[in-house]
């Protein structure tokens, strides 16, 4: 085991009599023969990492490379696209690598070959979780933006259908109800990474707040942004109207949109959310979801749908669940009938052995095991090369 | 049996002679054991004194302190009803008189006589009286009072007779040895043969060879007094002596069974086996050469086993024989809880390896503990506890 004996020290009394020592209780001649040996490994950031940091340029030689994402990018492409873990790992090596992966690439080149001129394509990120899918989808953002498209990104539908404390009756339709917290957050996060659009897009429709407030026809975009921001209550209707114009307006040419949601299984699953009087809500009387859901359907064109699927944060879903038949329902899978599915899957043995480099040079893996062969060895198999069990396996070491 | 009439005077004492097989002890009053013995073998007509008299007390279980005392008479009937009815059972099952076993024997009774007893010591037996009546010790004095053994006084007669004995070979044996080095007949000879695959006598079997208590010290003392056989040259009569004292002992391993290899259609081998822990029954088949995929059940072992506790013990017998990669396997498992089932799969893989591995190396597993059933199971719950262990909380009033 590659963990020390001073560590894990709650699971070790729960192993049984196999409670077993590296050194000790291995095979004499098995110990004789195996010493480190990093000598075939002659460049190991050639392996690792790749020094294109532009998406753009990403091709089949990068496959299974680490690229740098730049501290400018992460900050205006990704405020809020990114996992948690992902995030934390980032602090802690004070810098933001992704892994280029076949599935990325493929996508990365229907992308690149879109009719702009059909309606939007919707691809479909599914796979077993920890493959790997939240992250392919930041890196398509990341295309996407350095491309210079409208990057509607929604980093986890999921947590729009769960725990939302305050649920305010919509102003605009009666039977709908409203988030403003979370509205305003994604408001918030929307303007940081799409800047420049906001002042050249205009709204095309006279939009009526209250008596006193109103956005005429012709101002830019950012001005709607703006009021849902300041005026929390109306934060979600702005959602509403954005999504609205953006879909009218993709068509021109002007600009191309990337949709882009994690977590799609949650427009058409259940919500834990319940009215004061105790009866469930459906996800279609939340507002979000309603316009989400609009986006997300294919009578648009000029930019393409990129969905994830989640079964990690999803609600009432067996934890085996990862294809879309399963994930979406019957109702969500119709909706989103033609699709491209992509499957992400765990790391090839190469992808494997970039990743543990890629640990390694950062001093991550501090176990005086961990570089050699037998030390590979025993994390592949016990993470079967899964992305997430492997960076939570080799946090403890 | 003796003569009632002699006690008749004595009212209400008639149950005393009930069968002569009612062992003496536990009638009520005090009565010395020889005298009962003179009393039983009864010819002689001397007073007996008895100190019996009139007391009706009822003794509590003063036949459980008290050794039962079985005369020579009394076992050699015993042993006369065993071999006729040996022969009567032979018939009964319509077997050879002449040549029925022991083992046949017990076949017989436990299919004559069903008996559902959870003690095994419980159920009904029949055996050799030897095995039956414990050793015990003639009457080691003669009519005249005067005991027959002349060491009857030290307490432990036996004992220090063997003692004795094996001081005078010992004796015997230097003086052999100095009178041939005066000779000038040197000739050496190795005594650790004898040692080696044996094991002295523990103190409970010495105990029941000599009919006698021992202590500890006793014990050791001669021990210590047979090792020193083996330092000298002993001629053929004192090795045998030795001998009586010394029990084989089999080579543990050599138990392991190791199951063939079997091969499939095309030509793989593969090695099968089971394995249990705790009411989960593990069944598993390991494939000689592949990549290290496993699955459980159909679905791969990363998600049947989400916890790395479980996949550790996996892991276990192939990274202990340095095999990570190089086995696939296919295992189905059934009961139990999730580490119940993880330890039965490890002992059923550690199992089907070993048809795949040479004899040290079965042997180191066996030494790890990797090859042995794990014994423990879910302790019953008894009445008036809460649990197992647990009792009820208890309250001072």
């Amino acid at each position: 085991m590659l963990k020390g004996m001073a560590r894990l020290i709650s699971r070790v009394h729960k192993l049984d009599r196999g409670r077993f020592l590296h050194t000790g209780t291995r095979i004499p001649q098995s110990i004789a023969g195996h010493l480190d040996n990093q000598a075939p490994v002659e460049s190991p950031r050639a392996i690792s990492r790749t020094s294109e940091s532009d998406p753009v340029k990403h091709g089949e030689q990068q496959e299974g490379q680490h690229y740098n994402i730049p501290h400018q990018d992460l900050k205006t492409v990704f405020p809020h696209g990114l996992p948690p873990r992902f995030l934390m790992q980032v602090k802690t090596f004070s810098e933001a690598c992704l892994m280029v992966r076949k599935p990325a690439l493929e996508l990365l080149q229907y992308l690149k070959n879109t009719n702009f001129a059909h309606p939007a394509v919707r691809y479909i990120l599914y796979g077993e979780k920890g493959t790997g899918k939240t992250l392919s989808l930041c890196h398509v953002v990341h295309f996407c933006a350095k491309q210079d498209w409208l990057i509607l990104h929604i980093p986890d539908a999921l947590r729009w259908v769960k725990n939302c404390r305050d649920l305010l009756q919509s102003t605009h339709n009666k039977q709908r109800l409203d988030q403003p917290l979370e509205a305003s957050t994604w408001l918030k996060n929307f303007k940081t990474s799409n800047e420049r659009f906001l002042s050249q897009i205009k709204v095309q429709e006279k939009y009526v707040w209250n008596k006193r407030e109103s956005t005429e026809k012709g101002s830019p975009l950012g001005e709607v942004v703006e009021q849902g921001i300041t005026r929390v209550r109306n934060a979600t209707d702005a959602v509403g109207i954005v999504l609205k114009e953006l879909k009218r307006q993709s068509s021109s040419g002007l600009f191309h949109v990337l949709v882009a949601v994690d977590g799609v299984n949650a427009l058409w699953g259940r919500t834990t959310l319940r009215r004061e009087d105790k009866s469930v809500i459906a996800p279609e009387e939340l507002a979000l979801i309603h316009n989400l859901r609009k986006m997300v359907k294919n009578d648009w064109n000029g930019g393409a749908i990129v969905l994830t699927l989640s079964q990690t944060g999803s609600l009432f879903k067996p934890r085996t669940a990862y294809l879309p038949q399963e994930l979406l329902g019957k109702e969500g899978f119709d909706a989103l009938d033609p699709f491209i599915p992509i499957l992400v899957s765990n790391y090839s043995p190469k992808e494997f052995e970039s990743c543990i480099q890629y640990y390694l040079e950062n001093n991550w893996l501090q176990h005086e095991k961990a570089p050699t062969e037998e030390g590979r060895k025993e994390l592949l198999f016990l993470s079967n090369a899964n992305p997430g069990q492997l960076e939570r396996l080799c946090a403890y070491l | 049996m003796a003569a009632p009439c002699v006690f008749c005077g004595a009212a209400g004492f008639y149950r005393f002679f009930l069968g002569s097989r009612v062992p003496l002890a536990q009638r009520q009053g005090i009565w010395k054991a020889a005298a009962a013995a003179e009393l039983q073998t009864g010819t002689r007509s001397q007073i007996v004194r008895l100190k019996h008299v009139t007391v009706v007390t009822t003794k509590k279980n003063v036949a459980a302190s008290r050794h039962e005392t079985y005369t020579a008479d009394f076992i050699k009937k015993q042993l006369e009803e065993f071999n006729i009815g040996k022969r009567h059972l032979a018939n009964m099952m319509g077997e050879d008189p002449e040549t029925f076993t022991q083992e046949d024997i017990d076949r017989a009774v436990v299919y004559l006589f069903p008996s559902g007893l959870f003690e095994k010591r419980a159920r009904p037996v029949m055996k050799h009286p030897d095995h039956i009546f414990p050793k015990q010790r003639a009457i080691q004095w003669g009519e005249d009072g005067r005991p027959f053994h002349f060491l009857f006084y030290t307490g432990k007669q036996s004992y220090y007779s063997l003692m004795h004995e094996a001081y005078g070979k010992l004796l015997d044996i230097e003086k052999r040895q100095n009178q041939l080095q005066a000779e000038g007949l040197d000739l050496e000879k190795t005594k650790t043969k004898d040692l080696i695959g044996s094991r002295w006598l523990i103190k409970e079997e010495l105990e029941e060879m000599l009919v006698e208590k021992l202590s500890d010290q006793d014990y050791a003392q001669f021990i210590r007094l047979l090792e020193r056989f083996s330092t000298l040259r002993c001629g053929a009569a004192e090795e045998e002596f030795v001998q009586r004292f010394r029990k084989s002992i089999t080579i543990q391993s050599k138990k392991q069974l190791i199951e063939p290899l079997q091969y499939d259609d095309q030509g793989m081998a593969f090695s099968t086996s089971e394995g249990k822990r705790k009411s989960a029954k593990a069944e598993v088949v390991v494939y000689e050469r592949g990549n290290g995929k496993i699955k459980v059940n159909g679905v791969d072992y990363l998600l049947y086993f989400p916890v790395t506790q479980d996949r550790e013990q996996l892991m276990f017998p192939f990274h202990f024989l340095d095999r990570l990669g190089k086995h696939d396997m296919n295992c189905t498992v059934s009961g139990g809880g999730r580490s119940a089932q993880a330890g039965a799969i490890r002992l059923a893989t550690a199992k089907a390896l070993c048809s795949f591995v040479t004899e040290d190396e079965v042997e180191w597993m066996r030494q790890a503990g990797l090859l042995t059933t794990d014994p423990r199971v879910r302790e019953r719950k008894k009445p008036g506890q809460e649990g197992a262990r647990r009792k009820f909380t208890w309250k001072k009033r």
